[in-house]
């Protein structure tokens, strides 16, 4: 068998694991990666910032469930990509980040361009290596995508030395991985799903709490079968969306910080609550002495570390969501929900989303114009801050994988990299990014990738000139005092864009919102669209930090 | 509470940092580790003795076994097991003091294992509260060196 050296081994192992696109930057350490690289059946993406390579591989991983791949040199390029790794770790998102290392014999020397980034990377992902070895490279990979897309998935870094990519092995591809100490837990206990079925037959007042795990899962089909079976209304954590459909009678939205009144008001009230691959973030929770006081919990996940963490779980089920769901839904008969829907009902109808529909451009109305314009088929990503939880609230998101947004993390500048990945994996597609002013700056060099790679997303920039979100808490905790949060020296968007070779338009009117969308969505050209909103407006309805889900504030009378 | 934690792991490099990396991100403060390979030399054995938080704890072990090289956590606290450590100690011992020294160094099964005109290194190996009795008994004489290994458990029996 004839010898190839360390990069087309790596190139080759690509191959093996389908990767059909690449999102990086060029360096001296993989110069040899990158020749190999030249002449592979693989789309490569050149992007202008690292950061923004492993955002793009990440909303290429959420938005079509495959890996995401990216590739980063030594040094400053794999430390330019931590944001994005970390971002990935938060929410559970399958990734490979290859760097470029210096050679084996000057690790430790501080050589050029050296960083310790298996040092630096351990605590944002799931498993990293620093092949020492070109014999070692092809199991390694092996290894590492079953580690990224198994189990809980998650980033995994793989450190390549110079001299490995360089030195000569004969190519063997493992057909399988086998270690002792990795066995996800697939399947949930019997016994346990019992206990479940039996608590859900008996409940009046039940809530499914649904998070980011039943789209990692691909439980999106299984979820709406309990949901509808037993009739109880499902609520979904900010990367939950899109795993019930946002339209449907059974949806209560988002529930949480920013989350509906109704669905506050359902989990605070419910007897029952159905947990599935949602983890119980202090975003969601509010205050947790006070989180569902009266309910006992039913907790699915694959992660055990993940149960009773921050809330004590009256049944836990370990295993992959979907499973649980199928095994669960044979067992399931209603309870009597009727009184329950109907007092939601209720909520619904006395404390609606809304919002001041007087006086100049609203973001929530600019969302919701997206939604009609788009069919609601549209894949959305979000920066942070306000524009993100107007993109969670006005927007019905009818299927998984159509919502990304970064919400561990909750990373400025994710936004608008993912919808490049996004749109690389979906060139049908319609794609966009909904920002803000602030977010949107933090990678807007990635403009130049969009039109290189004809990528024709949309960037609808919610434009306040502030940095939105931090001066809300400055409005309400603060006494308005707006220390650093005016950003209104900025750039003229619509030039910017331009200047990059992509089309801007700008939009201060109500009457302008739709037919700029419309051109937005016929462009095959990257379309900013710089919104003038209003500039004090504030997301609504919100528990303050740490205060009870019941204690939400409110805008408007 | 103080707590003593086996933890089987692959014996790869780095494996320390990522398990030291866990307690430290949470705030604990590691009393003690020992790290050596087993019967098996792709793996070794961790003892690692910490204080903290109950339910933290068990959180941290939950992570612990989240962490890819990591095939068994146990918290020998929790279960009936067995406890070492080794411990050297520099005590002053001139002529007149000998006798009484070596008198304490029969009684706990100690060994002097160097000595010299001031000088006797004293070797003991035991439980915990085996070597406080000891080292309590000597501190009068004058200590002028310890060091300890850190303590080695294992679970009684077949388990
Ligand atoms: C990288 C990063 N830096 C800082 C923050 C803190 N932060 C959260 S929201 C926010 C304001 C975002 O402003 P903008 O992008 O204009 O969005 P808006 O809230 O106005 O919609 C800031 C600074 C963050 N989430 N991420």
């Amino acid at each position: 068998m004839s010898k190839l050296n360390g990069a087309q081994i790596v190139v080759e192992s690509l191959l093996k694991e389908n990767v059909e696109v690449i999102f990086g930057y060029q360096g001296g350490a993989v110069l040899p990666l990158f020749d190999a690289l030249y002449d592979a059946p693989i789309k490569f993406i050149l992007v202008r910032h690292e950061q923004g390579a492993a955002h793009a591989a990440d909303g290429y991983a959420r938005s079509t469930g495959k890996v995401g791949v990216c590739i980063a040199t030594s040094g400053p390029g794999a430390t330019n990509l931590v944001t994005g790794i970390a971002t990935a770790y938060m929410d559970s998102i399958p990734m490979i980040a290859l760097t470029g290392q210096v050679p084996t014999a000057m690790i430790g020397n501080d050589a050029f361009q050296e960083a310790d980034i298996t040092g630096i990377t351990r605590p944002i992902t799931k498993h990293n290596y620093l092949v020492k070895e070109v014999n070692e490279l092809a199991k390694t990979i092996k290894e590492a995508f079953h580690i990224a897309r198994t189990g809980r998935p998650g980033p995994v870094l793989i450190d390549l030395p110079k001299d490995v990519s360089t030195g000569m092995a004969e190519f063997k591809y493992p057909t399988e991985v086998r270690m002792r100490s990795y066995n996800p837990t697939y399947f949930g206990h019997p016994g346990q799903i019992k206990r479940a079925a039996a608590a859900i037959a008996t409940t009046s007042r039940p809530v499914i709490y649904a998070g980011g795990g039943v789209i990692s899962s691909g439980a999106a089909a299984e979820l709406k079968e309990l949901a509808e079976k037993t009739n109880i209304p499902v609520t979904m954590t900010l990367l939950g969306l899109g795993g019930f459909p946002g339209d449907h009678a059974l949806s209560l939205g988002m529930l949480g910080m920013h989350g509906t009144k109704y669905a506050n008001y359902a989990i605070s009230e419910s007897d029952l609550i159905i947990a599935v691959g949602a983890r119980f973030d202090d975003r969601v929770t509010g205050k947790v002495d006070e989180f569902a006081p009266h309910a006992k919990i039913i907790h699915i996940d694959i992660d055990p570390a993940a149960i009773s963490k921050n809330i004590e779980v009256d049944i836990p089920i370990v295993g992959d969501v979907g499973n649980v769901l199928r095994e669960l839904n044979k067992l399931v008969k209603p309870g009597d929900t009727a009184a329950w829907l109907a007092k939601i009902e209720e909520w619904k109808k006395k404390h609606p989303l809304t919002y001041q529909k007087e006086g100049e451009l609203k973001p929530q109305y600019v969302v919701e114009q997206i939604y009609e314009v788009t069919k609601g088929e549209a894949i959305i990503t979000t920066e942070v801050g306000q524009n993100q939880m107007w993109a969670a609230q006005f927007y019905k998101y009818l299927k998984p994988r159509t919502f990304l947004s970064s919400g561990g993390l909750g990373t400025m500048g994710y936004g608008f990299p993912a919808a490049i990945g996004a749109q690389a994996g979906h060139p049908e597609a319609v794609v966009f990014d909904i920002a803000g002013d602030g977010s949107f700056q933090m990678n807007i060099q990635e403009l130049a990738t969009a039109v290189q790679y004809k990528l024709p997303v949309n960037i609808a920039i919610l434009n306040n000139r502030y940095l939105g979100m931090v001066r809300q808490w400055q409005e309400l905790f603060f006494k308005k005092r707006y220390a650093q949060t005016d950003i209104s020296v900025a750039p003229d968007f619509v030039k910017v864009a331009e200047a990059y070779g992509a089309e801007g338009i700008l939009i201060t009117k109500e009457e302008e919102v739709r037919p700029a969308l419309q051109q937005a969505v016929a462009s095959s050209k990257p379309v900013v669209m710089d919104f003038r909103i209003a500039r004090e407006e504030n997301v609504f309805p919100m528990v303050p930090a740490g205060a009870a889900l019941t204690q939400m504030i409110e805008g408007m009378a | 509470m103080r707590h003593t934690i086996s933890v089987l792991v692959e014996n790869k490099f780095g494996v320390l940092a990522r398990i030291a990396g866990l307690f430290s991100s949470r705030g604990f403060n590691i009393d003690s580790l020992t790290v050596g390979e087993t019967e098996d030399p792709t793996v070794s054995r961790m003892t690692i003795v910490v204080k903290g938080d109950d339910r933290i704890l068990e959180q941290v072990m939950k992570q612990l076994h989240k962490l890819i090289d990591v095939i068994k956590v146990t918290d020998l606290t929790k279960k009936d097991h067995v406890e070492r450590e080794l411990v050297l100690i520099k005590v002053a011992a001139d002529t007149s003091k000998r006798p009484e020294i070596m008198e304490i160094v029969g009684i706990f099964r100690a060994r002097i294992i160097d000595v010299n005109t001031e000088i006797m290194t004293v070797e003991v190996t035991g439980a915990e509260t085996k070597i406080e009795a000891i080292i309590e008994l000597l501190k009068p004489y004058g200590i002028r060196e310890l060091i300890r290994t850190g303590k080695v458990a294992v679970a009684r029996g077949n388990k």
